[in-house]
């Protein structure tokens, strides 16, 4: 890496450490605000059934972000759209903030959709396009009753537009009007708006482009930091996933492969999964490019109508061996909080990391 | 911000439109504008609305003024569309019967607006068996021929004024519940729409604000290419005698009476039957050109026209 | 490796007509790239990376005024008859776009499409075709093309769509490949199965590749040469072991220490300012001074920097290229 990329990021981190010394979020270390347990959710389809989320189980505790990795067909979007019961769930459950909302009503989810709120990945399709910027802000204080008409409601427009950064002459403009970074700003001062337990961010950062994503990471820390806010943070982007997290999940195929801390999951992946994600991770340095050993899956991922009996990774995974047809792995303690469903987690990824 | 969004667009040649609120409409009337024919349509609407509201006070004669002495003249200085078989001033008929044609046309295509849109609207966003129900029905009063079903409800409920809007309502109900529901079937798969049920919004909140609102650009255009429609069956229904009742005057039924003068009183027919053709091709022209710049796809082949 | 340019564009400016006035999408830009080399243009959307490539193969909309030289092995592009260039393009220059899905055409197997641009150029029969829409296939690394050659592509994954749309673009034996964002759509391990193919293919078969991107990593991997783009110009060029090592422009800096680095840890990211300007109305000096952190003089506001060299073919376009980090120019 560059000397003057280092020393630029250590100029930033000081003035954001700055920043944020003193300014201490009072949080209950282990309070669960959502929790899925067991969840599956199976969709009908001509092809037959598709088994989008198979057995997921989570926590989220309040003040944290969990984040959420995967790729396409991994199921990870589903499982934020669970959270906010967005789809049905075909088994399990899903409580938050204590409650059991797995079966709730239509009308009785309205009002846990206040709880829970999302901000999408596509800021540009996410806003109703004939709407204004300060409608679509209003529109959960509407819904939820939350301000009078008229003054009150603009001041509270108002002060999301500053929070988020945004001019609060924006409020009159439509979306074409905006920029993608401050279209997503608006997406999430929306998602501010009814003060939810919870905020699910899936894809935030994707449909952005790159000296964009930097300023909406940033505006999600200090909005946490500021709020005490709780985030799923799902992502495709691994080095995204890490950088914002706590805690984090590795999804494949509808299940969580590997979980643990951001540090655990980077440096010491345990699922062959993890490991083959993290080395096709490209890095900005040609460097490091040059010298380093790809794992290079072989196929795609199996479709979720008929995934692969015993391990759902053995079909590529480098290290499959004959008991991994037979038994389906679950998810096992490696470490301290860092969980792995693999029989030969950890053996598996020195066996391939070694030439 | 606007302009970088859609010069991207242009750069980057996509086509999907970069349409959004107000610029639309904003963009549709400017369009409008520039187009001699749309231009020509509406001027004349504008006048049929001008005699449909002060036509008995433009009239130079009473409709009804009988003058049997002055029966079936040609047109002539003191009444340039001539006489009917009763000495009737002609252009002072047409005239009045602006009015009902403009009724019939509002009032009926009002009520299949309100109903189909309606219609559309829940089966489209619901799906299931309630689109199914509510669908095939429209499927089965649009396989009958448009002037036969008008006919069979008027022969049911007796002809008059208020029949025949009611009927010719009922005909143009399941175009409207079609074009509503292939709306909302795609805006409902629209983000936005997953961001409003996101937020905990009711239904019928996010029909009214996020749905209706985004699919009004073709029910507009429906609606124009609709009155054209329907003041043409009004016409056809009066032909036939269903509708207004003599001796109050209808294009459709001065058409049927000058019928049997056609050799020699040619103007008894030509002059109704013009306005018909006028009227409607006014209000097809105007539906045309909105058709133009409010359909997203033909917008982009017009922009694409206008921009090489 | 040949020193000869496969592709050269001097001097190349795209202006694209709107309703609300010109476009500038690309003003000045040179760049070559020659056999057995791969040339990564990186930029954000709107930057004219892809306008830049479009216009010197003669793609660009209808609605663009392009100037400036573009040399194809040798021959002048600009002033050919449209037949002529279409007629080179197709010999020569091989395309992969962002989506394999719409870049294939649905009711066609897999086998036509693969070989419709070699029959036409190559006057292949029928049976000929075939036979080479198998290599061709196999080539890719698509498992038994013998019998996937009659497939459509809705039977294949996205990845495995990527590789059919490379095969098409082989089928000419092009000496030029451009690829423009060829694995934005696809999933990280997918996109490093593409990448070590490219890389593979252009061993074996001393292809140039142009690659169009906005992924710095991706660029890392694969690049010679490397070209940063915004608002249509180049503001760094060179080795892509020099940009990366030492990047001179504060923006490419920026972009470079703006992605996560899971190393270093720390809150905060580094950041740029404001979004990139409309082409429509692009400032008069350096396009990226509202943004530049550094932004010390009144001249950046007034006077456009000129393509400067800071080692060897390594350019950059600022008066300040040693102020990268935000340090005050004295």
């Amino acid at each position: 890496m560059s000397e003057r990329v280092t020393r630029l990021r250590a100029l930033v981190r000081q003035a954001g450490a700055q920043r944020s010394a003193g300014m201490s979020t009072s949080r209950e270390p282990d309070e669960v605000v959502a929790e899925l347990d067991d969840l599956t959710v199976w969709f009908p389809t001509p092809a037959g059934m598709v088994r989008a989320v198979d057995g997921v189980s989570l926590q989220v505790r309040r003040g944290e972000t969990l984040g959420l990795v995967g790729e396409s067909g991994s199921g990870k979007s589903t499982t934020g759209l669970a959270l906010l019961r967005l789809v049905d769930p075909t088994s399990g459950g899903v409580r938050v903030a204590g409650q059991d909302v797995t079966r709730w009503s239509r009308r009785r989810l309205r009002a846990l959709r206040r709880r829970v709120a999302m901000v999408f990945q596509d800021p540009h399709a996410s806003l109703d396009p004939r709407r204004t910027i300060g409608a679509s802000i209003a529109e959960p204080l509407i819904v939820h009753r939350l301000t009078d008409r008229g003054a009150a409601r603009r001041h509270r427009v108002e002060e999301l537009l500053d929070m988020v950064g945004l001019r609060r002459d924006l409020a009159d403009r439509h979306p074409h009007e905006l920029s993608g970074g401050q279209r997503q700003r608006v997406g999430i001062a929306r998602a501010l708006a009814g003060e939810p337990d919870l905020i699910v961010l899936d894809e935030p950062i994707a449909s952005l482009d790159l000296s964009v994503q930097a300023q909406i990471m940033n505006l999600l820390r200090r909005l946490q930091r500021e709020l005490g806010l709780t985030y799923l943070f799902i992502a495709h982007d691994l080095a995204a996933v890490e950088h914002m997290s706590d805690r984090m999940a590795v999804m494949y195929l509808g299940r969580i492969v590997e979980s643990g801390t951001p540090a655990q999951i980077w440096r010491e992946p345990a699922h062959p999964y993890t490991a083959a994600l993290l080395s096709a991770v490209p890095v900005a340095d040609p460097r490091i490019e040059r010298q380093r050993r790809r794992i290079i899956l072989s196929g795609d991922i199996p479709s979720p109508v008929d995934p692969p009996a015993g391990c759902r990774f053995r079909t590529r995974c480098p290290q499959a061996r004959p008991d991994c047809a037979s038994t389906d792995p679950v998810l096992a303690e490696v470490g301290p909080e860092h969980r792995a469903a693999c029989l030969f987690a950890g053996d598996a990824v020195r066996a391939m990391r070694t030439p | 911000m606007s302009e970088r969004q859609r010069v991207d667009h242009q750069l980057t040649a996509t086509t999907t439109s970069s349409g959004g609120g107000d610029g639309q409409l904003r963009r549709a009337l400017s369009a409008l504008r520039h187009d001699p024919l749309a231009l020509t349509g509406s001027a004349v609407l504008a006048l049929l609305v001008v005699v449909g509201l002060a036509g008995s006070w433009l009239a130079p004669s009473g409709v009804n003024d009988v003058d049997v002495d002055r029966m079936l003249q040609p047109p002539s200085w003191s009444h340039p569309f001539g006489t009917d078989e009763l000495g009737r001033d002609v252009l002072s008929r047409v005239l009045v019967a602006a009015r009902v044609s403009l009724q019939v046309g509002l009032v009926s295509v009002g009520i299949a607006l309100v109903v189909g849109v309606t219609l559309g609207l829940f089966a489209g966003y619901y799906r299931g068996w309630l689109d199914n129900v509510l669908m095939r029905c429209m499927d089965v009063l649009f396989a009958f021929p448009v002037l036969l079903l008008a006919v069979a409800i008027v022969a049911v409920l007796g002809p008059g004024l208020t029949t025949a809007m009611i009927a010719i309502g009922v005909v143009y109900t399941p175009i409207f519940a079609r074009v509503t529901r292939a709306g909302v079937l795609s805006v409902r798969e629209q983000v936005f729409v997953r961001a409003a049920v996101s937020i905990g919004a009711s239904d019928l909140r996010i029909m009214r604000r996020h749905v209706l609102p985004n699919i009004a650009a073709p029910l507009i255009v429906q609606t124009s290419l609709s009155l054209a429609f329907a003041i043409l069956s009004e016409a056809a229904l009066s032909f036939l005698g269903l509708g207004v009742q003599p001796p109050a005057p209808a294009w459709g039924r001065m058409l049927y009476d000058g019928r049997g003068f056609v050799t020699e009183a040619w103007w008894l027919g030509v002059f109704p039957g013009a306005a018909i053709f006028l009227t409607v091709l006014a209000f097809n022209l105007v539906g045309d050109a909105l058709r133009d710049v409010l359909d997203p796809r033909q917008l982009t082949v017009s922009e694409a026209r206008r921009n090489s | 490796m040949s020193d000869r340019a496969v592709l050269a564009v001097e001097d190349l400016t795209v202006t694209i007509g709107t309703r609300r006035g010109p476009a500038r999408a690309v003003a000045g830009v040179d760049w070559s790239v020659r056999a057995g080399e791969t040339l990564a243009l990186v930029g954000e959307s709107g930057s004219g990376k892809s306008m830049s490539v479009l216009a010197a193969t003669g793609l660009a909309p209808r609605s663009a005024r392009v100037t400036g030289r573009v040399h194809l092995l040798g021959t002048e592009l600009t002033g050919l008859p449209g037949e002529d260039r279409r007629r080179m393009r197709g010999r020569h220059v091989g395309f992969v776009f962002q989506d394999p899905m719409t870049s294939l055409n649905p009711v066609l197997t897999v086998g036509r499409q693969v070989t419709e641009a070699g029959e036409e150029h190559l006057g292949l029969t029928r049976r000929a075709a075939r036979a080479r829409a198998v290599e061709l296939l196999d080539l890719v690394g698509i498992p038994s093309p013998a019998e996937r050659v009659d497939a459509y592509p809705h039977q294949f994954s996205g990845g495995m769509r990527q590789r059919v749309v490379i095969a098409m673009a082989l089928a000419c034996e092009p000496d030029l490949l451009i690829a423009d964002e060829p694995t934005t759509a696809l999933d990280v391990t997918t996109q490093a199965q593409i990448v070590e193919l490219v890389a593979d293919l252009q061993r074996r078969l001393g292809t140039a590749v142009v690659w169009i991107t906005h992924d710095l990593g991706v660029v890392a991997g694969i690049a010679d040469t490397v070209a940063v783009m915004y608002a249509g110009r180049i503001l760094e060029q060179g080795p892509v072991d020099a940009v990366f090592t030492n990047p001179s422009h504060p923006y490419t800096t920026a972009l470079l220490a703006a992605r996560p680095d899971p190393d270093g840890g720390g809150d905060e990211l580094v950041t740029i300012q404001g979004s990139p300007p409309s082409p429509l109305d692009l400032p008069a000096g350096c396009a990226f001074w509202p943004r530049c952190p550094v932004r010390g003089a009144a001249r950046c506001e007034h006077e456009l920097p000129p393509l400067v060299p800071v080692a060897a073919d390594h350019h950059v376009r600022t008066f300040y290229p040693h102020h990268t980090d935000g340090g005050v120019p004295t």
